[in-house]
């Protein structure tokens, strides 16, 4: 009897540390997942909470949004002090569209070959484009800066768009790549047996398949073509500047004074866009990023 | 590397061409390669023909021009030199610092030149990429661990550590510049009163945080899909076999999401050697932060072939630290991408 009852209170404590454990555990995941939200979203807040607050309370350092404004928008897209902050989003839209589309023209067709065929020197092609998209900016800069200047291509859209081609293609063909290998392409095959043509089989069956798979590669494209510095920091005008270079060159009223809420209030309007598509299509876009394991 | 509980392997039997591996080899496969040989061949032709346009072309075009002397005024010495076949002049003179001399010849460059800066850029762009990636590597795997967790809001965590990723670098070094401002919110919080990108430690320092803020989420994704590779029933085996969590971490977790770690580590490596934007904008390269991308850049205007010696430099570093990596670190990056762990090659 007592022997019974003591084994009880036994394992009622074995139970109690365990759950005590447990408990601990968990509430140490939600400190750690805490200090992870604040780590990541903190700096993002106060850029936003910046880009509403007057100018003359550039520095204050209250965290809660104060003298809210929204006159920074406005100066973000004033051109009197030789900002071009407006053509700088066209011209990132338009740069980032074409080349977007060119990569994905050009590049479905080796994703598929590269997920679906077999052959010789497989290998070797996956390596050079693989290699191509780890390809520093820099070693392609210079030669591009002569040839353009020779050409008279300096500060056109192609001097660009076409150096941008050399790493959005690259992503854009490996990312594909894995997205169209883990593809029922049995399906393809069923419906071939169920009386399709293979146009048929590919139009009805994969093209819907893979539409997402190409989508989520556009919004990785786009998103790496709107972020380029290096090459249009250095072959672009004040007519063809993307958002970066318009962001990076901001300038103000006063030459030593940088202004800080405007470029916040840049900073919010480039970014703003971009981080909505990317938490909508968040499943995706992680799974693409982690296929194709690119920034 | 062989790894048979790799992630690759795992997801070997979703790919696409993995019928056609287990078919009988015979003449017909034969047949069947040589035809879907010609077909890729025409498949792949547009991508290979863009990149051999758009990196090939530029390239050799680099590495002709860093054979030749740059014709014109000198800046160094303000005579004009002819151009012509330079050798391995251009190499020679960033590798020793060296300038030209008046009289010919060539002599120490002196201190605050472009000349002068080889050794520290290089000595910086290293600093940087080590100081960084392993900040990333051990924040990332933290993150990587808490979000592979199942708990309320872990949803939220993955959806917000996208947020840094998908600012733009140019936005991030002015968000941190604003931050690290003399008033700003940085040194308001720490209590300090640092002139963040007046000295050299603090202006590295800002650098390195801005990039650590940046990048970390994408290391910690990569390394969250590694884990989740892992099946749970190995981890169960574990417990029941008395191990713990110390010893789960490091027998089961660490060598099976070594494949992915290897090939975020370098990727986030060989991105970090060519680091431009944070720097360029973040400091101007002030104060000994100076990469060697940014050093190409300053150089191109005042001679396009000695430029073009320093960025093949830059290339055959970064070509270089990328062959160590895959040839004696098993970063296999060719294997993961085909999904295919029994690759030979």
């Amino acid at each position: 009897m007592t022997a019974a009852t003591e084994l009880r209170a036994e394992q009622d404590r074995g139970r109690k540390v365990a759950q005590n454990r447990e408990k601990w555990a968990q509430s140490r995941t939600y400190i750690s997942a805490v200090v992870i939200l604040f780590w990541c979203l903190a700096p993002a807040y106060w850029m936003v909470v910046t880009a509403f607050r007057d100018v003359g309370y550039t520095y204050d350092t209250s965290i809660l949004p104060t003298h809210v404004t929204l006159d920074n928008f406005k100066t973000a897209f004033d051109t009197s002090f030789g900002n071009h902050f407006g053509q700088a989003l066209l011209n990132s839209l338009f740069i980032g569209a074409v080349v977007t589309i060119v990569s994905l023209v050009i590049g479905v067709f080796a994703a598929y070959a590269l997920a679906r065929l077999n052959f010789k020197f497989k290998y070797l092609v996956l390596g050079f484009i693989l290699g191509a998209s780890m390809f520093p900016g820099v070693a392609l800069i210079t030669p591009l800066f002569q040839l353009f200047t020779n050409i008279g291509w300096m500060g056109t859209y192609q001097a660009l768009i076409i150096p941008n081609i050399s790493f959005v293609l690259p992503l854009t063909v490996y990312t594909m790549t894995s997205f169209f290998r883990e593809m029922p392409w049995e399906l393809e095959e069923s419906a071939r047996v169920d009386g399709c043509t293979q146009g048929q089989a590919f139009r009805k069956v994969i093209m819907p398949l893979a539409a997402p798979a190409i989508f989520t590669t556009a919004i990785l494209a786009f998103i790496s073509s709107w972020n380029e510095f290096l090459i249009a920091s250095q072959l672009s005008s004040d007519a063809t500047q993307p958002v970066t270079v318009a962001i990076a060159s901001f300038a103000g009223a006063q030459p030593n004074q940088i202004p800080y809420t405007a470029i916040m209030a840049a900073g919010t309007i480039v970014t703003i866009p971009l981080v909505i598509l990317v938490l909508v299509f968040q499943r995706k876009i992680v799974a693409g990023l982690t296929a194709g394991a690119v920034k | 590397m062989a790894t048979e509980v790799g992630p690759t392997s795992v997801k070997a039997p979703a790919s696409g061409g993995a019928p056609i591996h287990h078919a009988p080899k015979g003449v017909g496969e034969d047949n069947r390669i040589a035809t879907q040989g010609r077909w890729a061949a025409w498949l792949l032709a547009p991508t290979i023909l863009a990149l051999s346009v758009v990196i090939v072309y530029p390239i050799i075009t680099a590495i002709v021009m860093s054979f030749q002397k740059d014709a014109g005024l000198d800046p160094a010495t303000g005579l004009f030199t002819e151009g012509g076949p330079a050798g391995l002049s251009n190499y020679y003179n960033w590798i020793f610092q060296q300038c030209p001399a008046p009289g010919g010849g060539t002599v120490e460059c002196p201190p605050g030149t472009l000349g002068a800066q080889f050794w520290s850029a290089t000595g910086t762009t290293f600093f940087f990429t080590i100081v960084t990636v392993t900040l990333e590597t051990v924040l990332g795997f933290w993150m990587a661990v808490i979000m592979a967790r199942a708990f309320k809001g872990r949803s939220l965590v993955r959806a917000a550590v996208l947020v840094p990723w998908a600012i733009p670098t140019a936005v991030t070094a002015k968000l941190w510049l604003f931050i690290f401002a003399f008033e700003g919110i940085g040194n308001k919080l720490f209590n300090t009163t640092v002139l963040w990108t007046g000295s050299e430690w603090p202006a590295r320092w800002a650098v390195i945080i801005a990039d650590v803020w940046k990048t970390t989420p994408f290391m910690a994704l990569l390394i969250l899909a590694g884990l989740q590779m892992i099946p749970a029933e190995v981890y169960e085996a574990a417990k029941v076999d008395g191990a713990s969590a110390w010893q789960r971490f490091r027998m089961i977790t660490l060598p099976l999401v070594k494949p992915a770690l290897m090939v975020a580590i370098l990727f986030r490596t060989l991105d970090a050697l060519r680091m431009f934007d944070l720097p360029y904008i973040l400091t101007g390269g002030a104060n000994n932060t100076t990469t060697l991308s940014i050093l190409v850049i300053n150089q191109i205007r005042q001679g396009f072939n000695a430029a073009a010696a320093l960025s093949t430099i830059t290339f055959i570093i970064i070509f270089l630290v990328a062959f160590i990596f895959v040839r004696f670190l098993g970063a296999n990056v060719v294997e993961q991408q085909t999904g295919a762990g029994k690759g030979k090659k």
